[in-house]
């Protein structure tokens, strides 16, 4: 076995492992958890340390046999794009696992299935077979469902339900679209098989990419979220539990944009370039049109939610301008985005356990009685708007860069999504953290705890470490991202990029 | 002198044993009638396990025997061992309910084992009369199994409106195979498969259209499906599960020797009226599922939905196709006969819960019990890693592969709205407050040990299939 195996199945063992342990036993099963998480953590490193950052192949391969008479296999590999996300991924659960330690509704469901949900959500980073892939896809449903649902507030049933069908929508209409891929290149494989690397040298008629691309592009869309397929989003980030929307903003999101850059442009390269208007306008929209919505939030936390639907329209920009700039742009703002969203809830969950509410207007003054809180969520509402010297810079500089290669009033309309950005998010934390204190609760509130210190700092350490030392993320994502430019754009004409730059923009 | 025809002891030796056991078991409970149900129930257990001995035992023969009628293949056997394991799991499940419910009579295991023995000779049929004769033997068996509970009006009911429709499916039935001999002068389905293509049109489609009636009312196929909520509802809790997994199975295995085999040739006219049938199952089924309240009823509309999902296999009319209907047969029935069980042992002395409203908060007061039924649950919704995903997606690969992409996408959307209904239950129990004053729960020895099997195969089919789907694709070609 090797480490990717390890890595995959470890969260999943301790889950199974967490069923013997007696129920009303909180703390061991909160210390097992946390183990387990920080041991999957460690998995997640080794497999960074033993990456070959100049291979854009895929590395650590392991092949199985699994369903030969569907053409389908146990096989896992990494490759720039999935690495740093696989390690976001085992970098976020044990914060979530501190995140969560007072759940007290049923802590021994709560942590196996939390640790559950990371095997599903780093097998969709991990599978390199299409079925393997969508079993994980979906099988992440079932965790995240029970999470929102049975430990989040008061609408939670609704927004459980409503995200579970919007993304089971999404993922049924991919998995028709999986069995037409595999059924269309079987001629050309000689026989059935879902292996994305064979799968991936398949040349698909114009006529079907655009179907087959429509397929996972629903999928894809509704999971990033892209207006206007975003609604499930804000429902279910305000509800979900904290370790919930962590996991939701931090990881699940990243999914949609991680499978643009999987699947939809190496496998269907023509259609991705037809689509680039129609994506690009709906992305440009979503930055605007959920900035603007932030900046009416009442809720801290649905003003949150909103703010990644902002921030990933950025992602599905850099994706879909298809220049290096802009796709490892692309890529690096969902790193940033991760750790940044992930620690805004995180903080707006420590704020909801000590005042019960999340409404902006119950807050104002906390700098005061919660200094070190107060700075801390400064820092990272700053890195969240762009500021330079911290990791949300550094992406969408690089795609607004990408994007003005491209078309310079995209990247017009997406700089605006910036300065948006800082105005709506300064303007809440100048309305709950300065000003005099008017309401009483507000003069007690206890500042950052041992624990939850232990939560933020790492992720506060790396907001700092990818603003102002970028490189090693991105030479590693690198060379993988323009393997997948060079499928995307190789039989575009040259000069229709060239003119498309300066030729729509001036 | 007339000469006596052969007959194939082993071909038939499946049914004979299970026939054996059912008048044995009729014999002792008529003459020591104070005998101790667990001896007929372990007499059936062993004419079930020898039934499925012989089928064993057959499994390198491929012939059509006893002059023509009836056939050993690969689907007759998958079918036998379908049909087998679901009367199987039908006794553990049904022991102590039956003596909970107080109609523990000992007729129940020979008209069981009857039924089977039709069900098992329905699936081997290779000529349009021993259809009839299979299909009247489980039928008459089911009449009196559905009305088991004499003193409950719903029982009553059930039987009644069954043997009614019944009847007239079978009427259906029996007129459509005279139209075949009055077309083709045959009722053999082999034969028919060489005569049908050159057979006048109008008579052939019209004899076509009535065999499809007839399946159609058997298999709960919209709109022929309009007797399975009220039968579902009102029949012992163990008698629905029985009648959802095997009567689906068996009618579906006749309908794929006669439409594939016999009336192969006509594929090009059949396709589309099946089209038709399977896109209003999977709509009608998954939609109107949304609005029941009533456990069985939810899943007696379910089971029209997943007669549904089966069509798909058939329309794809080709190996694979015939191979994934057997593999969703198969997974359906141990996934709906766990469902029912879990209907049964959802509360103490044969009450069940049967209201949604009585599932509320079991997630809390009972997680194991809550977490098995939604195991179920999401695999009738057909999410993975369970088997009910590895069957729709098996069944769905078979119909891209034939072309049928369109079917497949209605095939998913009404997935969608099939997973609200199951939903639907799995948020009661979970994710709602309890309801005051709770009952418990009502396990079993048996009951336990039949829902292990359920909840093992279901688990394990939907991790690891690759052993099952083998066996059905050996398994999916016709002899004769």
């Amino acid at each position: 076995m090797g480490v990717l195996t390890w890595t995959l199945w470890l969260p999943l063992a301790g889950a199974v492992v967490l069923a013997v342990f007696p129920r009303e036993r909180h703390a061991a099963i909160r210390w097992w958890a946390f183990g387990v998480s920080l041991g999957a953590l460690g998995t997640a490193i080794a497999v960074l340390a033993r990456f070959d950052k100049a291979d854009a192949g895929f590395q650590l391969v392991e092949q199985h046999e699994w369903i030969r008479a569907f053409g389908a296999s146990y096989k896992v590999g990494v490759d720039g794009i999935s690495l740093w996300l696989v390690v976001l991924t085992a970098f976020l659960f044990p914060i979530c696992v501190l995140a969560s330690w007072n759940v007290v509704r049923n802590p021994k469901l709560f942590m196996g299935l939390l640790l559950g949900l990371e095997t599903a959500i780093l097998g969709v980073f991990l599978s390199m077979d299409l079925l393997l892939f969508y079993v994980f896809w979906e099988g992440m449903l079932i965790p995240m469902y029970f999470l929102i649902g049975y430990w989040g507030y008061e609408r939670r049933v609704y927004a459980a339900v409503k995200f579970f069908i919007y993304t089971l929508l999404g993922g049924l209409l991919m998995l028709a679209g999986i069995l037409v891929v595999g059924f269309q290149a079987s001629s050309a494989l000689g026989g059935l098989t879902f292996d994305y690397e064979k799968l991936s040298q398949v040349a698909f008629s114009t006529d079907i990419q655009r179907w087959l691309f429509m397929a996972f592009f629903a999928a894809f869309a509704i999971k990033i979220p892209l207006f206007p397929f975003h609604t499930w989003l804000p429902d279910a980030h305000t509800e979900a539990p904290t370790a919930g929307s962590i996991i939701l903003a931090g990881v699940l999101l990243k999914l949609g944009g991680f499978g643009f850059l999987r699947y939809s442009l190496p496998l269907f390269p023509d259609a991705a370039r037809d689509a680039v208007p129609w994506v690009v306008a709906l992305a440009l929209i979503g930055i605007v049109y959920g900035a603007i919505v932030c900046a009416m939030q009442r809720d801290l936390k649905r003003l949150i939610a909103y703010s990644s639907i902002s921030h990933l329209g950025f992602v599905v920009l850099g994706i879909f301008v298809f220049t290096i700039q802009g796709l490892s742009g692309g890529t690096l703002q969902m790193i940033s985005h991760g750790l940044s969203t992930g620690a805004l809830f995180l903080l707006v969950g420590m704020l909801y356990e000590r005042r019960h509410t999340r409404e902006i207007a119950d807050f104002g003054g906390l700098a005061a009685t919660a200094p070190v809180y107060s700075g801390l969520f400064l820092i990272v509402a700053l890195s969240s708007l762009g500021l330079p010297g911290l990791n949300g810079f550094v992406g969408e500089f690089l795609v607004i860069l990408g994007a003005f290669a491209r078309n310079r009033v995209w990247a017009v309309i997406a700089a605006t999504g910036v300065i948006f950005a800082a105005v709506y998010l300064l303007w809440a934390y100048q309305r709950v953290f300065h000003g005099p204190v008017t309401i009483e609760e507000n003069r007690h509130v206890p500042d950052v705890s041992l624990r939850e210190a232990v939560a933020l700092l790492p992720l506060v350490a790396m907001i700092v470490l990818m603003g102002v030392w970028p490189k090693p993320f991105l030479e590693r994502m690198e060379p993988s991202l323009e393997r997948v430019r060079a499928r995307v754009v190789q039989q575009e004409p040259v000069a229709s990029l060239q003119d498309a730059a300066p030729g729509t923009g001036g | 002198m007339i000469p006596t025809p052969e007959i194939a002891w082993r071909a038939i030796a499946p049914e004979l044993a299970l026939i054996g056991g059912g008048v044995l078991t009729l014999l002792i409970d008529a003459f020591r009638p104070h005998v101790r149900r667990g001896v007929l129930a372990f007499f059936t257990l062993a004419a079930v396990g020898l039934g499925s001995w012989f089928t064993f035992d057959l499994k390198d023969t491929r012939a059509v025997v006893m002059q023509g009628t009836v056939a050993v293949d690969g689907v007759a056997l998958f079918g036998k061992l379908i049909l087998l394991a679901t009367c199987a799991m039908t006794v553990l499940i049904s022991y102590h309910y039956l003596s909970q419910r107080r109609i523990h009579r000992g007729e129940y295991y020979p008209l069981i084992l009857f039924a089977t023995a039709g069900m098992t000779l329905l699936a081997a049929a290779n000529d349009l009369l021993l259809v009839f004769l299979a299909l009247e033997l489980l039928s008459l068996c089911l009449y009196v199994l559905a009305g088991f509970a004499r003193r409950d009006a719903g029982s009553q009911e059930s039987a009644l409106k069954y043997f009614l429709l019944g009847a007239f499916s079978s009427a259906f039935l029996l007129y459509g195979i005279a139209m075949v001999y009055g077309t083709t002068n045959t009722t053999n389905i082999s034969q028919l498969s060489q005569v049908a293509a050159a057979a006048p049109d109008r008579l052939m489609f019209f004899a076509m259209a009535l065999l499809a009636v007839g399946f159609g009312f058997k298999v709960a196929a919209v709109p022929f499906h309009m007797w399975t909520p009220d039968v579902y509802q009102g029949a012992p809790t163990s008698v629905t599960g029985y009648m959802a997994a095997g009567t689906k199975a068996a009618g579906f295995i006749a309908l794929l020797r006669v439409f594939m085999v016999g009336l192969g040739s006509l594929q090009w006219d059949w396709q589309p009226v099946l089209w038709i049938v399977a896109v209003l199952t999977m709509v009608v089924g998954a939609v109107v599922a949304i609005t029941q309240t009533d456990l069985k009823r939810l899943l007696a509309y379910s089971s029209i939905a997943h007669a549904g999902y089966v069509l798909i296999g058939v329309i794809a009319a080709s190996r694979e196709g015939t191979a994934s209907s057997l593999f969703y047969l198969l997974v359906y029935a141990f996934m709906t006969l766990g469902a029912f069980a879990m209907i049964i042992a959802s509360a103490p002395g044969g009450r069940e819960r049967l209201h949604l409203n009585e599932w509320t908060g079991l997630g809390q007061r009972h997680p194991a019990f809550a977490g098995l039924m939604t195991l179920f649950l999401l695999s009738l919704a057909g999410i993975p890693p369970t088997a009910g995903f590895m069957g729709k997606f098996f069944v769905f690969k078979a119909a891209v592969e034939a072309g049928e992409t369109g079917l497949v996408v209605v095939g998913v959307l009404t997935s969608i709205i099939a997973a609200f209904f199951y939903l639907r239950v799995i948020v009661a129990m979970w994710l709602q407050e309890p309801s005051p004053g709770d009952a418990g729960l009502g396990p079993s020895p048996a009951l336990t040990a039949g829902l292990a099997i359920a909840a093992a195969v279901t688990l394990a089919v939907g991790v690891w299939p690759q052993g099952l789907i083998e066996l059905a694709r050996n398994a999916g070609v016709f002899t004769g």
